[in-house]
């Protein structure tokens, strides 16, 4: 039975987080009633031209380096010429032959392996309109997001040589993932896929293991979240194969991925290349970049997650796993490195950061810049444990009090009296109650289930409200139970 | 030479355009006329020749990141044949 | 003397009202009845804006009670060509597809104007899209040339030219792509100047060919041309290709002095076709300037003949992406064939454009298409450049060209319609300045059988001045643009 290897191409739209539109300054944003950020230039009203936003384009180029793109020194948009009503110039302003970024590549590391996916190009274009469908077959228009700054990425298959292709779903979430966390870290997008602001549509195929020709691929739309891509082309992956060796053939169409039903449907043929007539923008002047302005550029790119990760394993022996973590957003990273400046036990940090900080951000829904918990908080209570104030038990009761008081560790451990008991006569005290009291338990613990270890301790811990040196606990049973 | 009937209908719904079966003639033999007179441009040998987009060169024309009063929402819609809840009504959308 | 004020010249009506000879309210009383005893006749105008000038009028004239500064054109009525957005003022193209569409923002021409005081007359009709050379081409109606009202007044800007030679307005401003400007200039017997491209905002100007349009002056003398150039030209935030230059001062150009002045006359715009009246009179003008101290000689400009291809192609194609816009979804006609999008889409421009429009708009879809795009497009764009290199070469010699602005004089309405293919071949003078962007002007130098004749300079790009200089100086010793129709 022949084996298949499949083929996945990633079309990636970022939409640029810039203060106003691609070419004009009505403000970029997100909801709100219809038609309320719109202007004779984003409507395309008759006699409107455009105008280049500076920011958008240092933000693409940015981008670009950051994904290892050879910048065009000179580079200039094509109109692209189409019909739909949230068009509403039936055109759009982009870039064909001449885009800014070209020959790129973005590192993704999947079951321990390092690939470089190549990227064909980085471009920029205008976003459309947006189509509410109402009953009774029409559609309301709505234009507040024509004309945001929209940058386009496209995977180059098949790759030159020394770089990769995506070659599985696995891959394909990553991609965009890495991608993500790399346009978050250069703030120029906030890459959100369930608001629109990061859109992916893959082309997947599938060719028999070892051929070179490619077979014939499909387009998936509508995935909104990174989840959703995983399923969808795991999905249509299954459902090609399945096609072909039932002795059919694929049709290159655009599916979309019904996510209620996890499963990809005919959305529409396409058949012909459509014919967009690209022509180069009359209305725009070419854009030319001189060598010193794009290493100034490179030069100002913040360090991005996969150097950071590699210095925090580095620098702060941390596991590689820890640093994934940390290094999901720049925030969270900063933060990371903040305290371990002040408190130096770079792993209990991450422990802390990775397990009760997050869990308790995300519960109350705040951001890492709304939180109450400082670097110098966190470092104060870790001194605490390491001197055995506190014990693991009362220190998570310090930390989510800090967390909704902003209290720092030794005033809470004072007025709420959390203090660990180390007394060793006190603590004796406590395991000689247990013991008996708890005669049946004794007997089947000396009788050989040494698992009931665990519930002594926790009685012992219990009868001293928490506070017991479990330490001092664990010897001393262990010394009166043998 | 010249385009065919069916080759300028095809141009025509590209062109988003309902031409009736009179135009449609009157418009191929006026396009083909043109193209007749377009043949003159091959006698010359453009191989290095620049194409110009801009009479006057100029590049980099770009404008600040800055916020802009928009339209009101009314005067966004204020010429729309058929607008409800503040949008432009179309009917049924056809993929292409 | 209140009664004819309408045959003043916009400098003329500057100094009344600057002396506080004359109000503003006069001035727009004169013009506003002028237009109400002719226009049934000329049919210059769209849309009228009778009370929309007398309040502006009335507003200059208690800023001068006050004592403020006086605008440069204040009191001064204009005519608007109707593909030039005027905010809250009907603005059609002279097309049934912008059926009732009134803007929400004024061009920006129409701003810089109204701030140094201009009034405003009205909307001055147009070929459809301003694709004609006739004017014939509106889909609303003909506009009649003052001269003779069964002649055309030219085209694109028919309604602008014969407004201001029918004294139905002071001075109007036009749009020229292919000689829309200059080609009515020359057949009503007035000013005509189409900019260096890029001196003038096209935000606001209804597109046509993005790379080609300029809006320009039409106006009774080249003083006033001056005056309104100084008015409009200049960067323009909102048009990424308009220049960042420096605003001369036109008006210092107005100096009768040509000595030294080097003339060309590339033979090539003397084409089989020319009458032999206008040329004629284009030699006594150029010899008049000889006699005032110029140079001239031959030369020639072998790419010009390719002039016209490369216009059919780039215009339309340019045209065919710039009026994919209109269809009925957010403004003008929408056809009541709508049963899906498609179909609103192709019935509402069935319905909404005129057949010269259709034409330009296949052409042009055409040339662009896969396939097509290096053999028409692409090659057009290369053979501009051949052409840009000719005027380069030639104004290294010359500082200004001389040539007709149109082969023949006006004709009969209707008398060319059959043949859409010899009205473009008109186009042979005027076509060339906008492909190589550079400015040029026409001014009256003659008549032929009672119309008008008109004279073309062109100048270096950016080299207005030169161009004004020379046209000042011929007008300052003749008497062509002190001629008046009869109406």
């Amino acid at each position: 039975m022949i084996e298949f290897e499949p083929v996945i191409g990633m079309e990636v739209h970022v939409e640029l987080q810039t203060k106003s539109k691609m070419f004009c300054g009505c403000e970029v944003g997100f909801g709100g009633d219809p038609n309320i950020r719109c202007c004779p230039v984003c409507l395309g009203l008759p006699g409107s031209l455009p105008v280049v936003n500076e920011t958008a384009i240092e933000y693409m180029t940015k981008a670009a380096l950051a994904l290892n793109c050879t910048i065009n020194k000179q580079s200039i948009f094509h109109r692209k010429n189409y019909y739909y009503p949230d068009l509403p110039k039936n055109y759009q302003v982009s870039q064909y032959d001449i885009p800014l970024g070209v020959d790129g590549w973005l590192e993704i590391t999947t079951n321990g392996q390092v690939k470089k996916i190549a990227i064909r190009r980085v471009h920029m274009e205008e976003d459309t309109g947006k189509l509410l469908h109402v009953e009774g077959n029409r559609s309301h228009v709505d234009y507040n997001r024509s004309g945001v700054p929209l940058m386009e990425i496209v995977t180059m298959n098949p790759p030159p040589p020394g770089l990769h292709q995506i070659e599985s779903a696995d891959e394909a979430r990553e991609y965009l993932q890495r991608l993500r966390a790399i346009l978050v870290y250069l703030g120029v997008s906030d890459c959100k896929m369930e608001e629109g602001s990061m859109r992916c549509e893959p082309n997947i195929s599938i060719r028999p293991k070892g051929q070179e020709k490619f077979g014939t691929k499909t387009e998936i739309k509508n995935l909104n979240s990174f989840r959703a891509v995983y399923l969808g082309v795991e999905y249509e992956l299954k459902r090609q194969e399945k096609v072909i060796r039932a002795g059919d053939k694929v049709i290159q169409e655009t599916r979309r991925w019904d996510d209620a039903n996890g499963l990809t449907a005919k959305m529409r043929s396409k058949e012909v290349e459509q014919e967009y007539r690209y022509f180069p923008e009359p209305d725009l002047m070419p854009m030319r970049f001189t060598e010193e302005h794009i290493e100034t550029l490179r030069a100002s790119l913040p360090e991005l997650p996969i150097a950071k990760a590699a210095r925090f394993v580095s620098d702060f022996g941390i596991p590689q796993s820890d640093a994934e973590v940390l290094v999901d957003s720049p925030e969270l990273a900063n933060f990371y490195e903040d305290c371990v400046k002040c408190s130096s036990d770079a792993k209990a940090v991450s422990n802390w950061i990775m397990g009760e900080f997050l869990r308790l951000i995300n519960s109350a829904g705040i951001t890492l810049n709304e939180n109450k918990i400082t670097p110098e908080l966190l470092a104060g209570m870790l001194k605490l444990i390491d001197n055995g104030t506190i014990n693991r038990n009362m220190a998570k009761i310090v930390f989510e009090d800090m967390f909704s008081t902003g209290r720092d560790a030794d005033k809470i451990v004072d007025e709420r009296g959390l203090r660990q008991v180390n007394d060793e006569s006190a603590i004796e005290e406590a395991v000689n109650k247990i013991i008996a009291t708890s005669p049946g338990e004794v007997e089947r613990f000396r009788g050989g289930e040494e698992k009931l270890m665990g519930w002594f301790v926790g009685q012992v811990m219990r009868e001293s409200k928490g506070k017991a040196n479990p330490a001092t606990v664990n010897k001393l049973l262990k010394d009166k139970l043998s | 030479m010249g385009l065919s009937r069916q080759e300028i209908e095809g141009v025509a719904h590209l062109s988003r355009l309902e031409l009736t079966s009179d135009e449609l003639d009157k418009l191929t033999d006026q396009i083909n006329t043109l193209l007749e007179h377009f043949i003159k441009l091959q006698e010359l040998d453009t191989a290095d020749v620049e194409p110009t987009s801009h009479a006057i060169p100029v590049y980099n024309v770009f404008r600040k990141d800055e916020v802009r009063p928009s339209l009101l929402p009314e005067e966004v819609v204020a010429n729309g044949p058929i607008v409800a809840d503040n949008c432009f009504v179309v009917p049924r959308v056809v993929e292409t | 003397m209140p009664d004819e004020l309408y045959r003043l010249t916009a400098h003329e009506i500057a100094d009344l009202i600057h002396c506080r000879k004359v109000s503003a309210l006069e001035v727009a009383r004169s013009f506003n009845t002028r237009i109400s005893d002719v226009d049934p006749k000329v049919r210059s105008y769209i849309t009228l804006t009778p009370e929309l000038a007398e309040q502006q009028a009335i507003a200059i004239d208690e800023a001068i009670e006050r004592g403020d500064e006086i605008p440069t054109l204040a009191g001064i009525p204009w005519a608007i060509k109707d593909n030039m957005n005027t905010r809250g003022i009907m603005t059609t193209c002279a097309s049934k597809i912008l059926d009732g569409y009134k803007p929400v923002y004024n061009a920006t021409v129409v701003d810089r104007l109204a701030k140094d005081g201009a009034l405003t007359l009205g909307k001055a009709n147009l070929d459809e899209f301003a694709m004609g050379s006739s004017t014939e081409n509106s889909g609303l109606f003909v506009t009649h040339n003052p001269w003779d009202l069964d002649k055309v007044p030219g085209g694109s800007s028919g309604g602008s030219a014969a407004a201001v030679s029918a004294d139905e307005c002071a001075f109007s401003l036009g749009s020229d792509t292919g000689g829309s400007i200059r080609q009515p200039a020359s057949f009503c017997g007035v000013v005509g100047l189409k900019p260096t491209y890029g001196r003038v905002s096209r935000y606001g100007l209804i597109a046509f060919a993005s790379s080609l349009d300029q809006i320009g002056p039409l106006t009774k003398d080249v003083e006033d041309c001056a005056l309104v150039m100084n008015s409009i030209c200049g960067k323009d935030q909102m048009d990424s290709t308009s220049l960042d230059i420096p605003r001369p001062d036109f008006t210092k150009s107005l100096r009768n002095d040509v000595k030294g002045l080097k003339i060309g006359v590339p033979k090539e715009f003397f084409a089989q076709g020319t009458d032999p009246d206008v040329e004629k009179s284009v030699m006594d003008a150029i010899e008049l300037l000889k006699s005032l101290g110029a140079d001239w000689k031959e030369t020639s400009m072998p790419n010009v003949e390719y002039g016209l291809p490369v216009y059919y192609i780039i215009a339309p194609a340019e045209c065919s992406s710039n009026l994919a816009r209109y269809d009925g979804v957010r403004y003008g006609l929408r056809s009541t064939k709508s049963t899906d999008t498609i179909a609103m889409f192709q019935h509402t421009r069935e319905e909404g454009f005129g057949p010269e429009v259709k034409q330009r708009i296949m052409i042009g879809t055409y040339t662009l298409s896969a396939g097509y795009y290096d053999a028409y497009y692409l090659k057009a764009q290369k053979v501009r450049t051949m052409l840009r290199r000719d005027f380069e070469k030639a104004f290294e010699e010359f500082d200004v060209l001389i040539t007709p602005t149109s082969p023949t004089v006006s004709f009969g309405i209707g008398e060319k319609t059959h043949d859409p293919m010899a009205m473009k071949l008109a186009d042979v003078c005027t076509i060339p300045a906008n492909l190589a962007g550079i400015p040029a002007i026409s001014i009256p130098c003659g008549f032929k059988d009672g119309m008008p004749i008109g004279l073309q300079i062109m100048g270096k790009s950016l080299d207005e001045e030169t161009m004004l200089r020379v046209a000042y100086t011929f007008e300052q010793n003749t008497q062509f643009h002190k001629a008046r129709p009869n109406l």
